[in-house]
Parts: C-alpha cells; sequence; structure tokens
C-alpha cells in the first residue's frame, strides 16, 4: 500500500513536471483587417532605353499593383512618401527596420531592364518585414507595350502569396456599353481589363446585344442579339472577331452561358410561350434538351465541376432557383426565401450560388450555399442585376441602375463589384453607361 | 400510581444532572463563538499568498494526477476563479477539521467561510472590473485590456490556484495576438488547418524565439495553404513582440505553443 501511494506520488511529480513544460493557447481569432503593404516605386537598370524611361512605367506598374491590391479590399497600401529607402536599395536588400517602422507588414519592389532581344524584364520581389525574410521573387518577360498585363501578373502573384487565394487581375470583363437616349439605345459589346483599362469595342451597335458571357477558359464570347428580328445566341471569338451563329433552332434562344470546360454553351430555346434549357457542344454543333416542363426554364448556369446545373423556373406558381443533375434529373427547388430569385451562377469554387432577388420592389445580389441554404443578400438597390462571378470566387461584378427623375434625366446603368463580405462595393469606371457584365477566367491560366 | 411517578420524577432528575455534567453548553465554559472568531484572524492573516498556491500547485496540476490523488486524500477541490471563496485553502481545511473535532458544530464552519470570503472580497472585486474594462477596451482600447486583465491575473493568483494559465491570463494573451494576427482570407476553411508554433518568452515577455513545430509541412509541396498560414502566424507572433504577461509565474509560461486556426473566422 505504501508502495503504491509512492508510486502515485512519484507519477504525479512526473506528470506535473511535464505539463509546465507546454503550456498551449489556441488562436483561433484574428483580424481581417487589410494588410498594410508598402509598394515601392520600381526602378530601371542602366541598359533600358530614353524612349522606354519616358513612358514611366518604374513608377506605373507598381501605382496598377497598389490599385489592384487595394480595391481587392484586403489591402492597405502605405503613402509613399514615408518610405525611407530608395527602390535600388531595397530591391537588393531591404533595411527591415525602415520598413517596419512605418509599420509595413510586405513590402514589394522591383526592377525593369531590358532583354537583348528586346523584350522587357520586369522582376519583382515580395518581402515579409515582420519575419525579415523574401516571400518570392519572379522576373517577367515581355513586349514592352504589355507593362500593363505584367503589372496585373505581379498583382496576382502577390495576391496569391499572402492569402492563399488565386489572384484575379490579370483578367476582362465583357459587357454591354450603352450610349443615346432612352429611347433609341446604342448597345455595343465592349471588353476591357478588369481595372476598367484597354476598352475595346466589339460591335458597331447597329443590333441590340444582350446578356454576353465569358467563356471561363479562353477567349470566346456568348451572347444574344438579333437576326431577322429574332433574338440568337451567339459565339464571337474577341481575338479573330470571328462570330458564329449558336445552334439552328426554329425559334428564340437566349440566356446563354459557357460550361466550366468552355466545351459546351448552355441556354433557353423559347417555343410556343415556353421555354427549356438546352445545351450544345460547341465543337460537334449536337444539341441536347435537358428540361421539359410547360413553365419557364432559363438563365441555366453549370456547376464548376459540371455535373449540376442551377436555373430559375417558375414551375411553383413563382421564380425560384432549381438545381438539377447535367443530364436533366433530379430537379430540386433550393430558394425558398420570400419574393422572386433569378440569375444564378455557381461560383467557380463550386461552394456557393450568386442571384439576383426581387423582394418588396428593391433588387438585391446574394448568395446562397449549393443546396439552398445559408442564404445571404449582399447589397440592396433600387435596380441591379446580372452577377458574375470573378475567377477566384471571391468578389462578384454587376450592373446597377439608378431611378432616372421625372424629367426623364439620370437612370444610367454602371458596373459595380462586390466581395463575399459585402462590404467592400466599388464601383467600376466605364467611358459609357454599363450593363451585363462577365468575367472572364484567368488569363494567364489558359 | 405514586410509586411510578416517583420513579419518574427521579429519573428526570438523573438525567437532567447527567446532562448538566456533560452537555458542554451548559458548563458555561466553552465559548464556542469567540474562539472561533479569534482563529478567524489567524487564519485570514495565514491565507494570504505565497504558502496556500504552493500546496495545493501540484495537487492539481494534472486532471488524471488530481483523480488519484483525490481518492488518497482530502480533495483539493478545482477553484472557480470568480468564486475564490468557495474552497478553503489547505490549512484552512486542518483547521476546519480540529476545530469540527473539537466543537461538532458545522454552523461555525459555514461562519468561517463566510468570514474568509469577506476578507478576500477585494479580490473578487477585481475581475468584475476586468469584464467590465474588457467591455470598455472593445471599443478600441487595446492598452487598457490588455493592462486590467494583467492587472487581474495579478491579484487573482492570490486565490486561484491554477497550473496551467488561468482563464484571464489565457484570454490576455489570446486578445493581444487576435489583435496582430491578420489571417489569410483565401484559405480554404473545410480542411484541417492548424499551425503550431512554439514560442519562448523573456522574463519581460520578449521573444526569445518562435518556431514552428510542423516545420517539415512548411517545406513539403502541396502545403501551400500551411505554409502561408504558417507565415501569417510567424508575423503574428513577431508583431505582439514584446507580449504583455504575467508578472508572475515565469515558469509556467516562458515556453508555450499557440495553435494557430483559422477555420471559425473564415466559415464566417
Amino acid at each position: 500500500m505504501k508502495n503504491y501511494i509512492y508510486k502515485i506520488v512519484f507519477l504525479f511529480f512526473l506528470i506535473t513536471s511535464k505539463s509546465f513544460a507546454l503550456v498551449t493557447v489556441d488562436i483561433t481569432r484574428g483580424n481581417l483587417d487589410p494588410l498594410p503593404v508598402a509598394i515601392s516605386n520600381f526602378y530601371f537598370d542602366i541598359n533600358i532605353d530614353s524612349n522606354l524611361k519616358k513612358k514611366n512605367i518604374e513608377n506605373k506598374i507598381p501605382e496598377i499593383v497598389q490599385n489592384n491590391l487595394t480595391r481587392s479590399g484586403l489591402f492597405f497600401a502605405l503613402d509613399k512618401k514615408s518610405f525611407i529607402q530608395k527602390p535600388e536599395v531595397a530591391h537588393n536588400k531591404p533595411r527591415f527596420e525602415d520598413w517596419s517602422f512605418i509599420k509595413a507588414q510586405v513590402l514589394v519592389t522591383g526592377k525593369i531592364s531590358l532583354e537583348k532581344d528586346e523584350r522587357l524584364k520586369v522582376e519583382f520581389k515580395l518581402w515579409d518585414v515582420v519575419s525579415a525574410t523574401e516571400l518570392s521573387a519572379l522576373a517577367f518577360y515581355t513586349a514592352p507595350d504589355n507593362w500593363r498585363r505584367v503589372a496585373h501578373l505581379i498583382s496576382d502573384k502577390i495576391y496569391e502569396r499572402l492569402t492563399g487565394e488565386k489572384g484575379y487581375f490579370d483578367t476582362r470583363i465583357i459587357y454591354v456599353a450603352e450610349t443615346g437616349p432612352k429611347v433609341n439605345r446604342k448597345k455595343r459589346l465592349a471588353v476591357m481589363d478588369q481595372d476598367g483599362f484597354g476598352v475595346k469595342y466589339l460591335t458597331l451597335g447597329n443590333e441590340i446585344v444582350l446578356t454576353p458571357r465569358f467563356s471561363p477558359t479562353n477567349q470566346l464570347v456568348t451572347y444574344m442579339s438579333y437576326y431577322k428580328n429574332l433574338p440568337r445566341v451567339y459565339l464571337l471569338n474577341i481575338e479573330t472577331g470571328l462570330q458564329d451563329l449558336v445552334g439552328d433552332f426554329p425559334g428564340m434562344t437566349f440566356a446563354p452561358r459557357f460550361s466550366s470546360d468552355g466545351k459546351k454553351i448552355i441556354m433557353s430555346f423559347a417555343q410556343e410561350g415556353n421555354s427549356d434549357i438546352y445545351t450544345m457542344d460547341i465543337k460537334t454543333r449536337v444539341v441536347e434538351k435537358l428540361t421539359d416542363h410547360p413553365s419557364i426554364d432559363t438563365s441555366p448556369s453549370y456547376s464548376p465541376d459540371g455535373a449540376q446545373i442551377a436555373f430559375n423556373s417558375d414551375r411553383s406558381g413563382f421564380q425560384q432557383i432549381y438545381t438539377m443533375k447535367s443530364d436533366g434529373t433530379n430537379v430540386k427547388r433550393i430558394s425558398f426565401g420570400d419574393g422572386l430569385y433569378g440569375t444564378p451562377v455557381w461560383s467557380p469554387r463550386g461552394d456557393l450560388i450568386a442571384f439576383t432577388k426581387l423582394y418588396r420592389n428593391k433588387f438585391y445580389i446574394g448568395v446562397m450555399r449549393s443546396d439552398g441554404s445559408g442564404e445571404r443578400l449582399l447589397t440592396e438597390n433600387y435596380y441591379q442585376e446580372a452577377p458574375s462571378w470573378a475567377p477566384n470566387g471571391r468578389v462578384l461584378i454587376f450592373y446597377r441602375e439608378t431611378a432616372s427623375d421625372t424629367a426623364g434625366r439620370g437612370g444610367g446603368a454602371k458596373l459595380w463589384s462586390i466581395d463575399l463580405t459585402g462590404y467592400n462595393e466599388r464601383l467600376i469606371l466605364t467611358e459609357t453607361d454599363a450593363s451585363d457584365p462577365s468575367w472572364s477566367g484567368l488569363l494567364s491560366a489558359k | 400510581m405514586q410509586k411510578s411517578l416517583k420513579i419518574s420524577f427521579i429519573g428526570h432528575f438523573v438525567i437532567l444532572f447527567i446532562s448538566s455534567i456533560t452537555l458542554p453548553f451548559l458548563m458555561g465554559k466553552v465559548q464556542a463563538p469567540l474562539v472561533i472568531s479569534v482563529d478567524l484572524v489567524q487564519i485570514g492573516d495565514r491565507t494570504n499568498i505565497p504558502y496556500a498556491p504552493k500546496v495545493l500547485d501540484g495537487e492539481k496540476t494534472d486532471k488524471k494526477t488530481k483523480d488519484r490523488v483525490v481518492t488518497n486524500q482530502a480533495p483539493p477541490k478545482i477553484v472557480p476563479k470568480e468564486k475564490p471563496d468557495a474552497v478553503p485553502l489547505p490549512e484552512n481545511i486542518k483547521q476546519i477539521k480540529e476545530l469540527l473535532e473539537k466543537r461538532q458544530n458545522p454552523v461555525k464552519v459555514e461562519n468561517l467561510d463566510k468570514q474568509t470570503s469577506e476578507f478576500e472580497k477585494k479580490e473578487i472585486f477585481d475581475p468584475n472590473k476586468i469584464s467590465a474594462l474588457i467591455d470598455k477596451s472593445k471599443k478600441d482600447n487595446a492598452e487598457i485590456e490588455k493592462k486590467t486583465s494583467l492587472e487581474a491575473t495579478q491579484s487573482q493568483q492570490k486565490n486561484v490556484v491554477v497550473s496551467k494559465l488561468t482563464i484571464t491570463q489565457e484570454d490576455a494573451i489570446k486578445a493581444q495576438i487576435f489583435k496582430c494576427w491578420n489571417i489569410p482570407i483565401g484559405l480554404p476553411y473545410n480542411e484541417n488547418l492548424t499551425v503550431k508554433v512554439r514560442i519562448k518568452l523573456n522574463p519581460d515577455g520578449s521573444l526569445i524565439s518562435s518556431e514552428i513545430l510542423d516545420q517539415s509541412r512548411m517545406n513539403a509541396g502541396g502545403q501551400t495553404y500551411y505554409k502561408i498560414l504558417a507565415e501569417s502566424a510567424l508575423r503574428a507572433v513577431k508583431l505582439c513582440n514584446p507580449l504583455k504577461v504575467p508578472p508572475t509565474e515565469y515558469e509556467k509560461w516562458k515556453e508555450m505553443q499557440l495553435n494557430f486556426d483559422a477555420k471559425e473566422m473564415l466559415r464566417g
């Protein structure tokens, strides 16, 4: 018995001393404040010619990077005036004390030089100021005119390295540019970089165009326009300008969208007041009918794995969102809230479906999980619709129309973006009024 | 009839006589309340640090050991920090036992407890004050929060006996790191990503070293998320340097393991 007690006492001290060794504290919360980042100006290598120097891109590239990162809402760019070190010194070996002094947590530096074959070489380095280490260092080679794109690529790399999520800056947005008076509105297809620069108009505006959608994998666009006074779905290659009618349907086709692998187009085809959902393989032109219901089924959108399709239908009496398998079976209603639901768009991440909701004369852009749970309304306004996901599934672009006054003034449509938090809402500046935006996939992913 | 009355009378008298001798309260010698009140003052003086914590310290460091010990000797109860008066310290226990044996009067014990609690009211007050202050500090007053929670841990060490950090101490450290940790928002919330960081601290709370415990995973391919999380955790630890630490019991917190897990936050 005595022995037993001794043993207990011994064990007891053993365990005690062990538990003293390492106190554990669980850190399950942190802040989601924008990360303070210092983006130093880049610098020219000595071999650069004066023509390039005039373009001032050593300041412009960091500026684009800074704008991209700031607009994402996840980064806070520190004022360049507070920077102590010169760009060339910082790029080679930053004095981290100088940067942590101004409360920077990460630092971006860069160098621009010219290769022998006249290509531009843009080097950048990302530094962890707090841990005093280099996080990444990359160089991009490109034609000198392409420097803007390099800035977007750098932004993506930084975004991905710090958040763990793919960026979305090296992307483009296609939209409908609207000009002219309300009664005789001219609508043209336009494409621009995601930051609003480099606008190109793709159609002349003779025919009305609606609902352009980017292929997630390449430079194809599908949209609706009129052919012999009948709305039809078209396919357009924005590099070559080649345009093509999709399918030979004896009636109206609309609401087109690409499948996530970019190989099919899914759309609505209306006949005798009833519309159903069809797909067409772009290469083989084989058409398949997916729904067969006397109600209006429209706005189909594939899940990223291609196994399911979300669409809206009024088969319950009101317009609601449904999902089905990609062969048209297993139709399930997923939206059950008050109001009308439309334009479901499956997130590229697969977890969420974005939608437009009309409730008590207000329009909402919201998201729900793909089973219909967890509905979250991100923004409310007089009129807004057509959300489209950025390729990383974190930001949505949509368009919003403001109410026009009694004299018919105002009431223009503009593009807006909002992230999943619902707090970071931003206007995307366009030359003209703009509607029906669609976000491309990452250009570099091709 | 007369006879039985007499027997009853004598019998009652005998009982009364015996009880008047044996029952203590009739003797007038023992003045229980007085003795106890005198004792109380002494106990109060003794219950101050540092003796008490040491004794209990060992006894309840680990749950397993605690259980075993409990089977063999008087229960060293866990002291919930909000009610430091609930459990008498070991010296008290002994004295209480003595008293109990002498007096067999539980009321007095209760009285004693009550007295103790009154004596310690100063300490009880602190946690309340702290929680109030922490509430206030939520409105962007970081400094006050840190300060008060530390004050709290300091004062509570007198009565709350722990082997790990107290909840307040732990909270104080958590609160600091929460502010320093900028969560990488792109991490998947459905994967199990926990980064364990071991930190070593100086007595003033400044950082000697910090290291990722699962270093191999850090350098393994395909662990991008883990790496990004780990880097952010290391940044958090360094940004929080020096940590505001409890002023005493350096042995306890000179080395800590911080488990960083952003799942809850990311799931929203």
